[in-house]
């Protein structure tokens, strides 16, 4: 009788969906809000991202959980989509590329994670 | 069998919404970015707000905006893949409708998202 | 009215083990007619120019998934692709991708057995049930939940056209993740916790990256694409939820 192995990938693939899914909601319309409209001072108010407004967001308990989750989850669900890219383009570097991809998500989710919570409540 | 991808359009467009994630990638850390110099302070934080208005930014962010919206367009694409039979009224919906109706939420979404900014802005 | 007899070029990947380092291509010219398959196309070859030309078939109706083949690059059943839609152009056929080839068209299909023979292909009752009992009673809405799953001819095109089944060839794959989750899905059925091991492992659902083109290719309509996407959320409970109860899923 063959003893298979449980595969790990269910904390990475769920990770990706969430990551894809609120990509997918909030992408697009961040983009425009955050690279577009208020950079070129379209449709929005012009003070839309000023300094006070962006730290009382950042303070706020469900901004800083906003601002968490869109950095964290979209980075997780990306390097699990490039580590299986890089395998099927054939580079087969497996657990290296693993520790590489997963551990520049981990690194950016722990940096998020520090300057949010150093910007206080 | 090495470029296995490039024999079929098919699989070309899978690699294509697969290579999104380099752009959600460059986005998030584009925001990271952000955050560091929100964490550094006013004059840090000024100077960033400048910065995304270069050209350079704006460009970026049109392509972030164009690989980021094709993603979103494959993910709700996907769903009569991805996701189990929804059942409506004891009727499996069609797969056309799912992904209608995943847009409809993308759409949704984007629209609740800059209404939201817009009142906490205003 | 007599019309000039068209010729279709049809170039077949040859391979004899006995004689051949590799494969080669060979390029036949057929006369056909605008009602004749692919497969028909092989015939006429075999018949005519070289009756080494080995492929498998069968029913000529796509119904036992016998002749399947690489038609320009995209897995296809030779006897409902049709000579006419190509003419013009050159016709390619290659045996099945992602398959060990045993000669000319003919792959070596047993690891492909293996896969379904190892996801425990029959009704496992939920308790023990006699004779007495009677049949089981299964209402319609109970028998959509798994009939169109119950489509698959085992044709294999889906593996063919799986890359990550090239990438990896103990992925257990479409058609036999499709075949479990007929079972999975059979009221009649009680062995889903057993059949999660194999789900779960390291060859199971999770080697997908949800290209989709199993259910693509596959002349049935089973889509094992989505058997094994659903199953995927059916792992990550089973992994997640697994130290609440004894029961179930794999060490």
């Amino acid at each position: 009788m063959k003893i298979r192995k449980r595969s790990n990938a269910p904390i990475f693939w769920g990770l990706f969906g969430a990551g894809g899914m609120l990509a997918a909601l909030f992408g697009p319309m961040l983009v425009i809000i955050t690279g577009l409209l208020v950079p070129m001072g379209l449709l929005l108010p012009a003070d839309t991202m000023s300094h006070p407004k962006m730290l009382a967001f950042a303070q706020n308990f469900i901004g800083k959980g906003f601002i968490f989750a869109i950095i964290a989850l979209f980075v997780w669900h990306a390097m699990h989509r490039i580590y299986h890219s890089l395998h099927e383009i054939g580079i087969h570097a497996g657990l290296f590329a693993k520790l590489v991809c997963y551990g520049i998500a981990l690194i950016t989710t722990l940096i998020a994670a520090v300057l949010l919570l150093g910007l206080g409540f | 069998m090495a470029g296995w991808w490039k024999k079929n359009p098919f699989y070309v467009e899978y690699m294509v919404h697969e290579a999104t994630a380099l752009f959600v990638t460059a986005y998030a850390f584009t925001l990271l970015f952000g955050l560091f110099r929100l964490a550094q302070g006013e004059v840090a934080w000024n100077g960033w707000l400048e910065a995304l208005k270069s050209p350079l930014s704006i460009v970026a962010h049109l392509v972030f905006l164009v690989a980021i919206f094709y993603h979103a367009f494959t993910w709700f694409k996907l769903f009569p893949l991805t996701m189990p039979p929804i059942m409506v009224g004891g009727k499996r919906l069609a797969p056309n409708v799912v992904v209608a109706g995943g847009c409809t939420a993308g759409v949704v979404a984007a629209l609740a998202l800059l209404g939201l900014v817009w009142r906490i802005a205003a | 009215m007599s019309e000039t007899q068209k010729i279709i070029e049809i170039e077949i990947l040859r391979y004899k083990p006995e004689s051949d380092e590799a494969p080669h291509s060979e390029l036949y010219k057929v006369p056909f007619t605008d009602d004749m398959s692919v497969l028909q196309g092989a015939q006429y070859i075999k018949d005519n120019f070289d009756g080494s030309l080995t492929f498998r078939w069968s029913c000529r109706m796509a119904i036992c998934g016998s002749c399947g083949m690489m038609i320009n690059g995209i897995p296809k059943l030779s006897c409902e692709t049709f000579i006419r839609d190509y003419y013009p152009n050159r016709i390619s056929i290659e045996a099945m991708a992602n398959f060990p080839i045993e000669k000319d068209l003919v792959v070596d299909l047993s690891g492909f057995i293996e896969k379904l023979e190892s996801i425990q292909p029959y009704i496992i009752p939920k308790e023990p049930r006699t004779l007495e009992q009677g049949e089981y009673l299964q209402s319609p809405e109970e028998f959509n939940k798994y009939i169109k799953f119950t489509s698959c001819i085992n044709c294999t095109l889906c593996y063919a056209a799986c890359p990550q089944v090239g990438l990896n060839p103990d992925f257990i794959g479409p058609a036999a993740m499709a075949l479990l989750h007929r079972y999975n899905m059979d009221s009649r059925d009680g062995g889903s916790a057993q059949r999660m091991e194999l789900v779960a492992s390291e060859e199971g659902v999770y080697n997908c990256s949800a290209v989709g083109y199993c259910s693509e290719v596959c002349p049935k309509h089973v889509d094992p694409g989505n058997a094994v996407n659903i199953n995927k959320m059916n792992a990550a409970k089973d992994y997640f939820l697994r130290f609440l109860s004894p029961k179930g899923g794999s060490k």
